[in-house]
């Protein structure tokens, strides 16, 4: 259930599974269903021991050749991977049945375990696409820093959006504008009076109150947009958010708000050019300045040295195993540069602000006041007659949760040092939707992960997908148009057409964002944990029913699955 | 008697609504400011202002081409259809296809005409004087184009989601915008290109009184002709056909309706044929007047059609052509005020205060009538 490999997997395994007639594989197979059954360390003593003789047996093969490579060499690092991975399955073929039962059974067990199953996948697939690339270890360390990056910007966006959605069952599309809000007034409070010649200049406060003004401003832009306009039938608000977000990001676009002077102080939007964001202060940890030659400070001393240090020689030169054969030398490189350093510590930042977002929204949700909201998204009628005053609460909500988008752009677009009107385009209003639709609207939890999927397997997946293809196919020129690489095709060469639809990845990304989205709605609307919408009541509503096999027979209501959930969120 | 009546009515007005007294009051502004920008030596000219209004209508008849469809499926099938935008794109891309193909077999590469890829206009020389039948067939299978493909979609997308309501067919829909407009991407390319030639459309010069003309484009023109036509057509099929009664019995209560013994799964499928071909139709004429196309234009074009649409009246076709020529007008009369930036803004500030105070729409009540 947690990624398309992985049930492709199961399938397989059991499809193979079935016919197979090998002398001794089902004893075998019995084997090592007791030992995994056994848990605990037999288990994991079982698939690690599988694990090592299928590296002898490859390493004896090859020759032990591979070492000498650089890690990560090439194509013979990959494909010895590979293999290294059937050997594997092929020599553990039952326990892909133990694996996925051990999966669905950590997946029932808590939040936390789903989430270190998604993220634990995304890793993997990501270190592969390291390793198939031959990229060193600070590579991969990059290239795990941007999906975390991705996963937690947009689960801090996704769990703001399911605020609106998921608890109040208001249809924002207009997240862009809020975002777009946000960022642009941390930016003109913030930026420095005294901008440069190129820079617009701002009001020069500090950025703890840039960033609060921010956020308050986009939480009153959410008022004025909600005030009015929550009368509305949910698809005409929904029409009303997003003519809100163009008109915020034309305006930013415009010449007119480039460069203005209000009351003596002059500031500006910076146009279509995009304006300079304030320094992200994480990098004062590790630079003395903002400028790009600056020296390290404070924790840069420290740790730069210690990361761009960090190689183990795990196997030295000229030695040799058990005094025979000779052994190549091995070094292990976990070198880290500098910059990939100050992402992860900005990404470390954006995981505290995701679980505050967590927390904040959980217990919003479990209030007196979020259970209104869940009254409301049920029926709004009955809530009104219960006397509360829906519009109030609705207005609230809307506030609360754009005044948390405003946040969400700030650490996102307002983190990057630039931002411009491009980046609040409406698409990606639609991108949150898919996260949110993908995790399950009405979950918190299922926010997080749908943020975390979107961003690994959709956002940066289809990217390294095109360079693993690119590193290892000789592609040829890509053809400029269409024609170019059908005409081929038809004729039988393939490799233009694949040069030119992998040229498009980030056209066929969007493509696939839509047959998704359609997907989704047709196939499981309610997304990955979306079942788990929680009850509009304090006490779960399940239809009390006899146990099976009860205790004496007695009658004993038991709460039905969305009750005994709705707690954890 | 007659003035406590009065009186008594315009209490009633003012206070029951206020707001109709104070849209009159800012039209009855912004009209006077305008009269007083003519008459200012230097200011306004009688030119700019007929462009103006010229331009708003064009531009209003083809955004209320592309509407009548959504507005049509919007009320029956009771969804927001945020694809219908690249629906325009996909039937404008196929129609000119076609016409180049026909106006430039045997002088250039088949390829390239057919994927209207890289060569001088000038040269192909596509225009409604010079090519009128590459034209006429383009916009046939432009409209032919749409309707396949609303169909198509309909089958794959919409159909297994009927009984679904209208915000998860709205996302859909916005998961099928999404597919459609990358795919014409990928197939086609992003630039913006080029399809008439520019020096061989005629221009009519028409005197606007102070010595000063109106320049009326030819391709204008047609837009303006054959959209009325469509228009007119949409309008004698819904009301003199047993469909158009069938239509509207569905947009007002499909269960009802379906109780009645209307085939309802009929009547989705001539909405689609309908509401499709005039989104395809309207694609080919709005970048016949506009002589260039990219990828995204109908999806540009989407929010102003949503902003005319329920301007007009979600349902209502004449709703929609009314709400397009607002638009249009919105769009074009705002540049007497403010640049030329904020000219979309204009247009969606005045959606987005009509639905505070008017939610139903100008022809509330009327539906697919």
């Amino acid at each position: 259930m947690s990624s398309p490999t992985e049930t492709a997997d199961a399938s397989a395994a059991t499809g193979a599974g079935d016919g197979r007639e090998i002398p001794g594989w089902t004893p075998y197979r019995a084997w090592f269903r007791d030992q995994w059954a056994q848990g605990g360390a037999v288990a994991w003593g079982t698939a690690l021991g599988h694990l090592f003789v299928g590296l002898v047996a490859f390493a004896l093969v090859v020759g032990f050749d591979v070492g000498s490579l650089p890690i990560g060499g090439s194509l013979v690092w990959f494909v010895y991977l590979s293999l290294t991975v059937v050997v594997l399955y092929a020599a553990t073929a039952p326990p892909a049945e133990p694996y996925v039962a051990w999966l669905d059974d950590r997946w029932m067990e808590s939040d936390t375990d789903k989430l270190l199953i998604i993220l634990g996948h995304v890793v993997a697939v990501f270190f592969l696409f390291a390793v198939a690339l031959g990229l060193p270890f600070n590579g991969l360390a990059g290239a795990l820093g941007s999906v975390f990056f991705f996963t937690a910007v947009y689960a801090m966006m996704v769990l703001a959006l399911n605020l609106h959605w998921g608890y109040a069952g208001i249809f924002n599309i207009g997240i862009a504008g809020f975002m777009a809000v946000g960022v642009y007034v941390m930016a003109i409070l913030s930026t420095p009076v005294d901008a440069g010649p190129t820079g617009v200049p701002g009001l020069g406060l500090p950025l703890p109150i840039g960033i609060l003004g921010g956020v308050v401003a986009a939480a009153v832009v959410g008022l004025v947009a909600a005030l009015p306009a929550l009368r509305l039938r949910a698809d005409y608000f929904a029409i009303v958010t997003v003519a809100l977000s163009e008109i915020i990001r034309l305006s930013l676009n415009s010449r007119v708000l480039q460069e203005f002077t209000v009351a003596g102080v002059t500031t500006g939007t910076g146009g279509a050019t995009g304006k300079t964001m304030p320094g992200n202060p994480i990098r004062l940890l590790f630079y003395e300045s903002f400028d790009p030659g600056a020296g390290p400070a404070l924790l840069g001393s420290v740790l730069f040295p210690v990361f761009e240090g960090l190689r183990v020689q795990l196997i030295p030169p000229n030695s040799f195993l058990v005094g025979v054969v000779p052994l190549p030398a091995f070094t292990l490189d976990l070198a880290v540069e500098p910059p990939v350093i100050v992402n992860w510590a900005y990404v470390a930042v954006l995981v505290g602000a995701v679980a505050l977002f967590y927390v904040l929204l959980v217990r919003t949700g479990n209030s007196p006041f979020g259970r209104v909201l869940k009254a409301i998204r049920e029926d709004e009628v009955v809530a009104k007659s219960l006397g509360k005053d829906t519009n109030r609460f609705k207005i609230v909500a809307f506030m609360f949760g754009c005044g948390l988008m405003g946040l969400g752009g700030i650490l996102w677009q307002g983190s990057q040092g630039f931002a411009n009107p491009n980046a609040f385009r409406p698409i990606i209003t639609f991108y949150i939707w898919v996260a949110l639709i993908i995790g399950g609207a009405g979950s918190n939890t299922g926010s997080v992960l749908g943020g975390a999927l979107f961003a690994g397997l959709i956002w940066e997946g289809p990217v390294y997908v095109r360079r693993v293809v690119t590193n290892y196919v000789e592609l040829g020129g890509t053809p400029g148009t269409f024609p170019a690489a059908v005409g081929p095709f038809v004729e039988g060469e393939v490799l233009p057409f694949l040069a030119y639809m992998l040229g498009n990845i980030s056209a066929l990304r969007f493509v696939l964002v839509g047959v998704i989205l359609v997907a989704l709605m047709q196939t499981r609307p309610e997304g990955l944990l979306g079942h788990r919408k929680e009850e509009a009541a304090a006490i779960p509503l399940g239809r009390p029913t006899e146990r099976a096999g009860g205790e004496g027979g007695t009658p004993r209501p038991t709460r039905s699955r969305t009750g005994a959930t709705a707690r954890r969120g | 008697m007659g003035i406590s009546e009065t009186y008594t009515r315009g209490r009633e007005l003012a206070v029951e609504r206020p707001f109709v007294l104070v849209v009159a009051a800012v039209l009855a502004l912004l009209g006077f400011d305008v009269v007083r920008q003519l008459a200012t030596p230097g200011g306004l000219s009688t030119a700019r202002l007929a462009t103006y209004l010229w331009d708003g209508l064009v531009v209003g008849l083809s955004i209320g081409l592309a509407g009548v469809g959504l507005s049509m499926t919007y009320s029956i099938l009771n969804f927001a259809n945020f694809g219908h935008g690249d629906y325009v794109t996909s039937g404008a891309f196929a129609g000119w296809a076609v016409t180049w193909l026909f106006a430039g077999a045997g002088q250039f590469d088949l390829s390239t005409l057919l994927f209207i890829g890289s060569l001088s206009t000038t040269d192909l020389g596509v225009s409604i004087l010079s090519t009128p039948l590459a034209i006429v067939v383009g916009l046939v299978v432009a409209a032919a184009a749409a309707i396949v493909l609303s169909l198509a979609i309909d089958r794959v997308v919409y159909r297994p989601m009927r009984d679904q309501e209208g915000i998860a067919l709205l996302i859909a829909s916005i998961g099928v915008a999404l597919a459609l407009r990358y795919t014409i991407y990928i197939v086609f390319g992003q630039r913006t290109r080029g399809l008439t030639d520019a020096q061989s459309v005629p221009e009519l010069a028409l005197p606007v009184g102070g010595g000063q003309t109106l320049a009326i484009g030819g391709h204008e023109v047609t837009l303006v002709v054959v959209a009325a036509t469509l228009m007119l057509g949409v309008h004698l099929l819904l009301q003199t056909t047993k469909l158009g009664k069938a239509m509207r019995a569905m947009a007002d209560n499909e269960d009802l309706a379906r109780v009645t013994g209307i085939p309802t799964e009929r009547v989705v499928r001539f909405t689609w044929i309908i509401g499709g071909g005039l989104a395809g139709a309207g694609g080919f004429l709005i970048a016949l007047e506009r002589g260039a196309m990219n990828f995204q234009f109908g999806w540009v074009l989407l929010l102003l059609i949503f902003a005319a649409v329920i301007l007009g009246g979600i349902g209502s076709i004449y709703g929609a052509m009314f709400g397009g020529v607002t638009m249009g007008l919105a769009q074009n009369l705002s540049l007497v005020w403010i640049p030329s930036e904020f000219s979309t803004v204009a247009a969606f500030g005045v959606m987005i205060f009509v639905l505070l105070f008017k939610p139903e729409g100008l022809f509330s009540g009327v539906t697919t009538a």
